[in-house]
């Protein structure tokens, strides 16, 4: 079981690849779309690839309740 | 022709091809005879007759940043960056969204995309495409792409006419120009098909060389011992003004582009039409759209793919169309055929050889070819006269399309 430390990593890597964001700036209390500035087509290749990553669906109806990046580490944990 | 037309001229060039990964490079390994044709290493290569291609110079993907690359098709990321190039080689004009227009084509699309796309679908279901499989897939996707890029909205288009598509391009800018509909156009062609379906589909069409033991000899226009041409991809992009906008902002001006003509054979759906009909009837209209003749022309950078059938018909058709005085050469020779982006290249090309005044030689052609009257430039580059001169390329597609474009030294 992947600790939450690994699965924020991971996550920064993702974001990081599809954004071009730093994967530093990618932290827990961040919001996608206010703080990242990542639009719902870019969080649906983020999901794509969290879901290779992490071996977890995420279905359209729950990733627009995805928020932030507590939302995405607590749904993947989950 | 009106006398107080709109005057287009060319302020920008950008390329990336298989000899060089932008204009200065590509051109010196035009002029130093340089084959930028590959052995394939790829895992499909034993599927297929052939074994080689022109591959580019520089990978894209080592230009664009990360996540620009991973959501353009390479055919779109070639196109990006010869677009960038022409763009700050333009002095990235100052030029309002609504006066600014893109024309960006290619012959095949996203093809790699389409391709990979439906593995993706078949193998691992539709929720792993990613979303941006469509925009790299369609066949606007360069132009569009280009256009977001420079925030363009005078129009954004993607005229399709197979291995004319990026002459197309640039003749349907001039024509934005010259309505009136733009001061700026972004202009030309690209092509990223290096793929086993191509090689095996053109192969299929009997179209493609298969001189596996010599790549860099294959490619050779006008010679006896031609078998057909190379694949190879890249872009190549002009930056178009009207004179009135570029001598308003005292750009550099490279050359006049000052005619373009169209026909269509009527003929075969992929064969050329043996007495060149159609190719001196868009030479000759784009000569008289440019207000000059045939003894005004001292240079055609032919369309010549190294196919049995269509080099000598097309320089037949020059003999008739223009005369047997210009410099005539095809560097496709040595980029291989960039299909949608031969237009885009070639008129860079073209523009070169008008600014240097410098023609490169046709390589590999060792034994010319029986019928054949203008002077072809081989062994060495040529020079071209000083004065008032003008120069011709030539693109004609699958389809029984045809494109001229003049362009005239500044």
């Amino acid at each position: 079981m992947a600790t939450e430390q690994d699965i924020l990593q991971g996550l920064g890597k993702i974001i990081n690849e599809i954004t071009g964001i730093p994967a530093a700036e990618v932290t827990p209390e961040k919001s996608f779309v206010d703080d990242l500035d990542i639009d719902s087509l870019s969080m649906v290749e983020i999901a794509v690839a969290a879901q290779d990553e992490f071996g977890v669906e995420i279905p359209d109806d729950q990733l627009k309740n995805l928020k932030t990046v507590k939302d995405v580490l607590t749904f993947i944990q989950n | 022709m009106s006398a107080n037309r709109v005057r287009v001229v060319v302020t920008g060039l950008g390329a990336t091809t298989p000899v060089g990964g932008d204009v200065a490079s590509s051109w010196s390994a035009l002029l130093a005879g340089q084959s930028g044709v590959r052995t394939l290493t790829e895992d499909w290569i034993d599927t297929v007759p052939v074994t080689f291609a022109g591959t580019a110079a520089v990978d894209p993907t080592e230009v664009l940043p990360r996540p620009e690359s991973r959501r353009l098709d390479r055919s779109e990321q070639f196109a990006m960056v010869a677009a960038r190039e022409a763009w700050q080689d333009a002095g990235a004009p100052e030029v309002a969204p609504e006066r600014l227009g893109v024309v960006v084509s290619s012959g095949i699309g996203g093809i790699n995309t389409t391709l990979s796309a439906y593995d993706t679908y078949k193998e691992r279901g539709w929720n792993r495409l990613s979303p941006f499989t469509v925009p790299m897939l369609m066949p606007n996707g360069p132009a569009a792409w280009i256009g977001l890029d420079r925030g363009a909205q005078a129009g954004v288009h993607a005229t399709v006419s197979a291995c004319a598509s990026g002459a197309e391009a640039i003749g349907y800018a001039m024509d934005m120009i010259r309505a009136g509909r733009a001061d700026v156009v972004i202009a030309g062609g690209t092509e990223a098909a290096i793929h086993g379906l191509n090689v095996a589909a053109f192969a299929a069409a009997r179209a493609m060389s298969t001189r596996n033991d010599e790549p860099q000899r294959a490619s050779r226009p006008w010679d006896r011992d031609r078998d057909g041409f190379v694949l190879g991809e890249g872009a190549g992009i002009l930056v178009l003004e009207s004179e009135e906008h570029a001598r308003a902002r005292d750009a550099r001006i490279y050359a006049y582009a000052s005619g373009v003509g169209y026909s269509a054979d009527s003929h075969h759906i992929t064969q050329p039409e043996p007495e060149g009909r159609g190719i001196i009837m868009a030479m000759t209209q784009a000569l008289t759209d440019a207000g000059i003749t045939g003894q005004d022309v001292k240079h055609v950078n032919a369309h010549a793919t190294s196919t049995p059938a269509g080099d000598v018909i097309e320089v037949q058709a020059v003999a008739k169309a223009i005369g047997t005085h210009p410099l005539v050469t095809s560097t496709k020779s040595m980029t291989g055929h960039l299909l949608g982006g031969a237009g885009g290249i070639e008129s860079v090309f073209t523009v070169k050889a008008l600014q240097e005044r410098i023609v490169p030689a046709t390589i590999n052609l060792d034994n010319v070819d029986d019928g054949i009257e203008v002077d072809l430039v081989h062994g060495a580059h040529r020079a071209l006269p000083a004065g008032d001169i003008a120069a011709v390329n030539n693109s004609f597609g699958f389809g029984g399309h045809n494109v001229t474009v003049v362009f005239k030294g500044a």
